[in-house]
């Protein structure tokens, strides 16, 4: 490690603030878009239980006719 | 195996969505790997620049998210040629997907690249001719999106979008090169480069490691998008139903994304 | 030789057309004289920063006026089907729509590069960069025609198409804002302004060249759907 102690790797020599930020908005926009990815996926597994659902109970209704 | 066949395998969802579901759990664990490692790396193992002090460790995630969501655009155009010479409906989805993550890493890239110029040039933004084309570049990714969301047709909205990311790409090289020849008139005194050329080795490996995983990260994304829009796209057909009802049963069984 | 003869048809038409109309192509002429004598009201009187602002500030209200007027390339054609009728016909698409382009470009752009000297005036623009503005004007508005025609060739079958519309034809007229402009600031500096007019000449080639592809496609698209 290059740094002496876990205070020096914080601080930066006064840099700190800047690197830090920048790796956890980094963190942050990737765990976002990977939250994006989880929810558009649950919308479009709720979707296509909608249509499951539609066909079983246009399959029930018909059953219930005959 | 002929190259039409392959290409014809590759164009069905169904092949592609299980192929993918493979490769994922590998893409996602390669690009942590690589990513964590070398952000640790980065931030800890390696001296500091003898220029710029500590600030240019910030290099390690501003220059992968600046060249992937480069290279994001590019691949963009290609499914767009893709998909309106050979009317592949993949292709279409997979440049739907990656409109979003190319726009976020453009935006990071612009973010990182700000909070950069303070230590360094002193101020939080300037016109320099590589930064003005990201800030470009971004509102390119803007208008896709926003050409894709105004459609209610899905079909229009991928061809649409497919004619306009192909003339956003035509148009790059003119933007950048425009750019640069518009900054070279005006470049100020006051600012000083420090040219790449100047990055020591030892600098440069933790940059391949984020570097490549960042690409990774984006094949990784693109495809939990791209396998989102088959699902939905495909939701009327017998195989996706199955593979969404068979997850209700056993709720064990499925994967975390 | 029928191909041109069926070009100049259709820029006959486009012209009569808006001969008739009149508003269409006054109304960003109108925006351009608006917009620049809203800047020393914004920025101050002073003539000195008025003259050394005023070659960005006419380019860059240049291109928002043809930006508006872009709108209208193929607007009024759609709502009467006009240019469904146009891509049905087994006639040649490529020379209508530079055709079409051309006629907006005359009746838009034209007008902004030789009304843009009396604009000049007003900001105190040195009397040296007049014949740059009108000539950058007058050959970088044939481009941005061009472009703009890709951007309402994709917008023309959305009903809120305004807006969307600058979005995303805006970052593509870039280049030729800053060749423009600088063409404009080199004029008034003493320097030769030729080698940015060629730039904007080579831009204005291969727009002629591919744009009128991506317009035919754009239009298929936003016809069919």
């Amino acid at each position: 490690m290059y740094f002496d102690s876990i205070g020096e790797l914080l601080a930066m020599d006064g840099h700190g603030p800047y690197v830090w930020f920048c790796y956890g908005i980094t963190a942050l926009v990737l765990c976002v878009i990977l939250f994006e990815a989880r929810r558009r996926r649950l919308g479009a597994e709720q979707r296509v239980r909608g249509v499951v659902r539609r066909k079983q109970a246009s399959a029930n209704k018909a059953k219930g006719k005959e | 195996m002929s190259i039409w066949t392959t290409f014809h395998k590759w164009g069905s969802p169904r092949w592609f969505y299980q192929f993918s579901g493979r490769l994922l759990p590998w893409l996602g664990g390669l690009s942590l790997l690589l990513l964590i490692g070398g952000a640790v790396w980065g931030l800890a193992l390696v001296p500091p620049d003898y220029k710029q002090g500590n600030s240019f460790r910030i290099i390690y995630v501003h220059v992968p998210a600046s060249a992937v969501a480069m290279g994001a655009y590019m691949m963009m155009a290609i499914a767009g040629a893709i998909h309106l010479i050979w009317r592949m409906k993949l292709a279409a989805m997979v440049m739907k997907a990656i409109a979003p993550i190319g726009a976020s890493l453009t935006f990071l890239a612009l973010l990182t690249g700000a909070v950069w110029g303070k230590p360094t040039w002193g101020t939080w933004w300037v016109w320099d001719a590589r930064i003005t084309s990201v800030l470009i570049l971004f509102f390119l990714y803007l208008g896709v999106i926003a050409l894709h969301q105004a459609f209610e047709n899905r079909e229009a909205a991928a061809k649409a979008c497919a004619v306009l990311v192909i003339v956003g790409a035509v148009n790059i090289p003119i933007i950048y090169w425009s750019v640069e020849w518009w900054y070279s008139l005006h470049q100020p005194a006051s600012i000083r480069f420090i040219g790449e050329s100047s990055i020591h080795p030892t600098m440069l490996r933790p940059l391949m490691a984020t570097m490549s995983g960042m690409y990774l990260f984006f094949a990784w994304a693109m495809l939990l998008f791209t396998r989102t829009e088959i699902l939905d796209r495909e939701r009327n057909t017998r195989w996706v139903q199955d593979i969404v009802c068979s997850g209700d049963k056993k709720p064990e069984s499925r994967s975390v994304l | 030789m029928a191909l041109v003869s069926l070009a100049l048809a259709v820029l006959r038409r486009d012209l009569l057309a808006a001969a008739r109309r009149g508003s269409e192509w006054s109304n960003p002429l109108v925006f351009f004289v608006m917009v620049c004598a809203l800047f020393p009201l914004g920025i101050g009187p002073e003539p000195q920063r008025l003259a050394e602002l005023a070659p960005g500030i006419l380019w860059v209200v240049a291109l928002l006026a043809s930006l508006l007027a872009s709108d209208t390339v193929f607007r009024s054609d759609y709502d009467d089907a006009t240019l469904e009728q146009m891509l049905l016909s087994h006639q040649a698409l490529y020379p209508q729509v530079i055709a079409k382009t051309l006629a907006h470009w005359l009746l838009s752009g034209l007008p902004l590069s030789l009304l843009s000297p009396l604009l000049g005036v007003l900001l105190h623009l040195p009397a040296a960069g007049m014949l740059a503005l009108m000539a950058s004007l007058a050959l970088g508005s044939a481009v941005l025609s061009f472009i703009g025609a890709i951007g309402a060739a994709l917008t023309v079958g959305l009903r809120k198409g305004g807006l969307l519309l600058s979005l995303i034809i805006l970052p593509l007229y870039i280049p030729v804002l800053i060749f423009g402009s600088s063409a404009v600031k080199t004029a008034v500096d003493g320097g030769p302004f030729l080698p940015q007019l060629a730039m904007l000449g080579v831009f204005f080639l291969i727009a002629l060249a591919l744009a009128p592809l991506a317009i035919a496609g754009a239009l298929r698209i936003s016809v069919d759907q």
